[in-house]
């Protein structure tokens, strides 16, 4: 069935040479905006990396950028390992989650995790398998049949990470996926994707704007200041995993949330003495 | 959804997998089925007996308003003449429904792929709808070999703008992360157009085709008016006319509820298509329950 070797990309937990490195990379939209000035930095192999700053900070267009669903004004997206055809590379292993579920309201749950592979031409019973496993994985495999209206919003968004996984990707960008949740389930949610993320070790870039998530979920947050979006500290969380309800109320935890909203505070000050 | 149900739904990281299960549509009882017939036919009853009693108590003259009993009487006797009126009118809506539903769907499928072609097309197709089309019928009726197709041209150009214009603003209204997500995906033109960008503009073209099903019909008597047309293959339109003109005020009644039913038809006929289409996954189908 799973095999765990096929979805990790290395047995290595760490690799030193970096997955992706962005390397001063700007981005000014055609109104004038400037969306990043000179973002650099790296993100290693099986890393779990949350980006976190106030709302306009370019999160966003960071992981768009690395996702290649937009051009840099200048600086460039380098990948180390990529195989010659950088785009065909970057179709397969990356999974992209957005901040809304973005599930095709006519297909059932099953036709939208299919989705991936039927763009690359996997017939529905040659994807049967992965698309059941891949429904496991979220614990959907009962709704496969559903259409998205009939769920809720924490199982859309399961739907969504199941859609994303189905092409077993290295690297997975996630764009506030549990913004929009109440707080039962986004607990949940997080504690879900920690443990598949142990489970495969792909490498995650988290995109949020909640200091409480990113130091739950990440080894390293990076805090970034808005107009112009850059990276203004980054911060290990040196906890060991698994983490769970423990670390949650732990005083390393309180220790570490306090240092990141600080830094969060002066990413925020940063931004209004800019205007 | 009340509000256990939606406890149960927001409540669902500490609940098992059974309960996330998706609710069953809501029944329709009974008792609301029975009236959603019943309150109609009633009101139907009662508007035939109130005409029939007018009629009948003030002795009105049948050439200026003929009882219900003597519209049913004209439907019967004169049922040869306005089967074959009613055969050419259905014909004529129907036949430019098809054209302008195969035409404007093709037609916006290109301007939604070219904007060269839609920066070409589209001032012009606003022009032919907004001018009247009894306007443009004399000229059509010049211009085109016979009458019958002068009265689908007319019909077409009517039933062709409304499903164009919907069709191309469903096919330009589609998420754009999902837009995004095709094309981290490689997908090529051909997959987005099929896959996302027409089951998107579905229920677009379906409300399209349903102001379009209704417009048809009007196209095609209004055009068989300015037509004139006589003899074995005039429609409705002209019966209507011609009972007018030898004050056979019954026929004209008659003839009359034969065009309504026709387009009660049609109006039944693409609302059904469309439930069919959509009921599974659209809002606009599924019954709503606070």
């Amino acid at each position: 069935m799973l095999n765990p070797s096929e979805l990790s990309p290395t047995s290595k937990e760490f690799d030193h040479k970096p997955l992706v490195s962005l390397r001063s990379v700007s981005k000014i939209f055609s109104n004038g905006t400037v969306a990043l000035k000179d973002m650099s930095f790296d993100i290693a192999q099986g890393e779990f990396v949350s980006l976190l700053g106030p709302s306009g900070c370019g999160k966003t267009t960071v992981l768009r950028i690395i996702a290649g669903l937009g051009d840099t004004t200048s600086g460039s997206v380098e990948w180390p390992d990529a195989a010659p055809d950088a785009a065909a590379r970057q179709r397969h292993e990356l999974g992209f989650v957005f901040q809304e579920p973005t599930l095709m309201p006519w297909a059932t749950v099953f036709s939208n995790v299919w989705l991936p592979l039927r763009l690359n031409r996997v017939s529905r019973g040659a994807a049967r398998d992965r698309v059941m496993d891949a429904l496991n994985m979220v614990g959907l495999e009962k709704v496969a049949d559903s259409y998205p209206r009939q769920l809720s919003g924490g199982m859309k968004m399961r739907v969504s990470i199941a859609r994303a996984l189905i092409t077993r990707p290295k690297l997975l960008l996630m764009d506030e996926p549990f913004a929009a949740l109440d707080e039962i389930t986004r607990f949940k949610l997080n504690d879900d994707l920690l443990n598949l993320w142990k489970k495969f070790g792909w490498t995650v870039v988290f995109v949020t704007h909640s200091v409480f998530e990113s130091v739950y979920l990440s080894k390293r947050i990076v805090v970034m200041a808005a107009r112009p979006g850059r990276v203004v500290e980054e911060l290990e969380i040196d906890a060991p995993s698994p983490r769970g309800e423990g670390f949650r109320t732990s005083a390393q935890y309180n220790e570490y949330c306090r240092r990141t909203s600080n830094a969060l505070h002066e990413a925020i000050n940063a931004t209004a003495g800019n205007q | 959804m009340s509000a256990r149900e939606s406890e149960k739904r927001i409540g669902e990281g500490a609940t098992s997998i059974e309960d996330q299960l998706p609710l069953p549509p809501p029944k329709v009882s009974f008792g609301e089925r029975f009236a959603q017939i019943f309150v109609p036919a009633a009101m139907l009853v009662l508007l035939i007996g109130i005409w029939h009693f007018y009629v009948t108590f003030n002795d009105v003259p049948h050439y200026i308003l003929p009882s219900p009993l003597l519209v049913a009487q004209s439907l019967y006797n004169d049922w040869p003449v306005l089967f074959r009126a009613l055969q050419v009118t259905v014909e004529i809506t129907f036949s430019a429904l098809a054209l302008a539903l195969v035409g404007s769907v093709a037609v916006a499928i290109i301007m939604s792929q070219w904007r060269l072609a839609e920066l070409a097309i589209f001032p012009y197709a606003v022009i032919l709808q907004v001018t009247p089309i009894v306007a443009i019928a004399p000229l059509i009726i010049i211009y085109a070999p016979t009458t019958h197709a002068a009265l689908l041209i007319c019909a077409f150009l009517v039933a062709f703008f409304p499903i164009l214009s919907n069709t191309i603003q469903g096919l330009r209204s589609t998420d754009h992360n999902l837009l995004n997500l095709f094309e981290l995906y490689g997908a090529n033109r051909l997959q987005t157009l099929a896959l996302l960008k027409i089951p998107n503009a579905l229920p677009y073209f379906l409300a399209g085709l349903r102001i379009a099903g209704g417009l048809a019909l009007i196209a095609a008597v209004v055009a068989e008016f300015v037509a004139g047309s006589a003899g074995a293959d005039s429609g409705l339109a002209f019966r209507l006319l011609e009972s007018q003109y030898r004050l056979l005020i019954p026929r004209l009644y008659a003839a009359l509820l034969l065009l309504s039913l026709t387009g009660v038809v049609i109006f039944f006929a693409t609302s059904l298509i469309s439930h069919l289409l959509l009921r599974k996954w659209h809002e606009s189908a599924v019954r709503r329950e606070n």
